[in-house]
């Protein structure tokens, strides 16, 4: 508690780089919900702020306690508070993540649920946005026929933005990056009948449609609500107050 | 009714409201932040010529309602959707009352739509019946996320939910509006899940079930529902405005609700007071889908736009349609034609 916390701005905003809106399945830093980043010799403060005030309360405690899970794997980074203004649960959520005291601890009896499988819902449906862009942009590139897409394997994709994007999703759900498995798989990475191919991949795309535009739309209202502020643009707004230098 | 390029549209506005969000009537924070949401989405999404002052948007009254939907906005027949959400406001947000008045006073022009929340139990069940007396209801607007003391919303599959469901059919209120979409949600239980719809429309084929705001943000989860549950529809609210500020991703949601419905259960609404329709029915009419993305989704036809315009919500509640405005072939009719994902399920 009493060790000065010494690590660099660098490594806390790469550690929030890793935390996802898991609906938009976006980095929350790129979508501009971290406000401000602190740092001081006792650790780091940073205050995240959303959309609309009545975003989702799960939606809001995940982004805010994964944040906070990120930020405590910085080495060095000492302590750590993760606050979220503006929101109809700012006090609860505020509360529960200064005390630990987990999403049950944090709303009660209400939130009798476990957050997990919501968490696993969305990383599926992201695994099934990132596969839908990879087949339609090999389809584009190689004229394959929708009904050999079955056939396709990992090592068949181009290198590239979309093929990074589609491994991380696997390995999100815990699926094989080997460059024989099959692209085209379910969310336990089973293999979809060559029939059944054409209507996935249309389910796949309106999953991709969708996470796209509210994605969009998050970004519209949140640049809505915080014009004029003088936090408005994207970017979070770093303060270092450190008396003591970073190594480095 | 709307002319253009010598076609007639007969315009329902499925869904308005009549609010008021003074000051003087929040109850707490949320009632502000509540408003404040709203005024958001229509600063967000509305062509600069078309923004409200804020003090405006709190409260319009009925007046300029009648002026915006009738005068100025095309509208021949329009649904009130209430929202009650009596934990934010002292008088709730939809004002029955003023609301219920002005349909007496213009019965050829609105409908009422009244609400109901099963957490009220039996005490609610009785005054869902004085209720459909009262205002000779044709629908209910359900907000599932509506708080109630510790709870944070309900089910539609809920028992008690079933109850009043029951109770709806037995007194011919067949068509309910239920809100999937942004805002407030149940906490833990996820609102924007659509498979409560999913259950109680197998459960009660009767009744139609109006998905509002299409499922956004969850436009997958709803299209696979309604491909397989036939009175399953699709309410635009919400989703309309996106013709102003991203036409293409506006192609994209009525492209993918053509192809997973079909063009009988899509139904206009300009979310009034979020926006006013006028601008909005002229934008629809003479939207197309983008050339480059023809090779997706096709073209929407005029007799579509008709569908969609008004003809299906005139359909589901009755609404008489001159006959120089109608089709050839009648709208709204399920099952005259299955959607393309559809019959690609059946078959599969």
């Amino acid at each position: 508690m009493t060790a000065t916390a010494v690590c660099t701005e660098e490594d806390v905003i790469e550690a929030l780089s890793t935390v996802m809106d898991p609906e938009l399945d976006a980095p929350i830093i790129d979508l501009g919900f971290v406000r401000s980043v602190t740092l001081d010799d006792d650790g780091v403060t940073v205050h995240l702020r959303l959309p609309t005030a009545f975003c989702s309360p799960n939606f809001a405690y995940l982004m805010a306690s994964d944040t906070l899970d990120a930020l405590r794997l910085v080495e060095d980074i000492g302590q750590v508070q993760v606050l979220l203004d503006d929101h109809h649960d700012s006090e609860k959520i505020n509360a529960g993540l200064a005390a630990d005291a987990g999403y049950v601890g944090t709303f009660g009896p209400e939130a009798e649920e476990s957050l997990r499988e919501l968490r696993r819902t969305f990383l599926s449906k992201a695994h099934a946005a990132a596969m839908e862009r990879c087949v339609e942009a090999h389809l584009k590139r190689t004229g394959l026929q929708a009904n050999e897409i079955y056939r396709l394997t990992l090592g068949d994709l181009v290198p590239g933005e979309n093929k990074d994007a589609l491994l991380r999703r696997r390995a999100g759900i815990g699926l094989s990056s080997c460059p024989a498995s099959r692209v085209f798989v379910d969310d336990n990475g089973k293999r979809i009948p060559p029939e059944s191919v054409p209507m996935r991949l249309r389910l796949a795309k309106s999953v991709r449609i969708s996470m796209e535009g509210n994605a969009h739309f998050c970004r519209g209202l949140l640049a809505t609500r915080y014009t004029g502020s003088e936090s408005a643009g994207a970017a979070p707004r770093i303060t270092n107050l450190r008396t003591t230098r970073s190594p480095r | 009714m709307y002319q253009k390029d010598g076609e007639n549209y007969f315009i329902v506005d499925a869904h308005i409201a009549l609010w008021d969000a003074r000051p003087e009537n929040q109850l707490n924070v949320h009632g502000k932040q509540f408003i404040d949401c709203f005024y958001d989405y229509h600063r967000n999404l509305s062509p600069e010529s078309e923004l409200w002052s804020y003090e405006e948007y709190l409260y319009y009254g009925g007046e300029r309602l009648m002026r915006d939907l009738f005068t100025d906005g095309y509208v021949d027949h329009a649904i009130f959707q209430p929202a009650h959400l009596g934990a934010f406001y002292r008088n709730g947000f939809g004002q029955t009352e003023e609301a219920f008045a002005l349909t007496q006073r213009y019965p050829g022009k609105l409908t009422y739509n009244h609400c109901w929340d099963p957490r009220f139990g039996q005490a609610g069940l009785d005054q869902l019946r004085r209720d459909a007396e009262r205002f000779k209801l044709k629908g209910v607007k359900l907000y599932t996320a509506e708080w109630q003391g510790d709870s944070r919303g309900y089910k539609l599959d809920d028992p008690w939910s079933y109850r009043y469901l029951e109770t709806c059919q037995e007194l011919g209120i067949t068509n309910i509006h239920i809100h999937k979409g942004p805002t407030i949600r149940p906490l833990d239980r996820d609102a924007f899940d659509v498979a409560d719809v999913d259950k109680a429309a197998s459960d009660f084929p009767e009744l139609n079930f109006v998905v509002e705001h299409c499922g956004l943000p969850r436009l997958e989860d709803f299209c696979w529902i309604a491909t397989q549950e036939p009175n399953v529809h699709a309410g635009l609210a919400v989703a309309m405005p996106f013709i102003h500020t991203r036409p293409r991703y506006f192609a994209q949601i009525i492209g993918e609700l053509l192809y997973w419905l079909d063009e009988n259960r899509i139904q206009f609404s300009s979310d009034y007071a979020l926006w006013t329709p006028r601008w909005l029915i002229e934008r629809f009419v003479d939207f197309q889908i983008p050339e480059d993305m023809l090779t997706e989704y096709d073209q929407i036809t005029v007799d579509q736009k008709k569908k969609i315009l008004g003809l299906n919500a005139a359909a589901l509640y009755g609404i008489d349609v001159p006959a120089n405005l109608q089709l050839a072939e009648p709208a709204g009719q399920e099952g005259v034609e299955v959607a393309a994902g559809a019959r690609e399920i059946v078959s599969s």
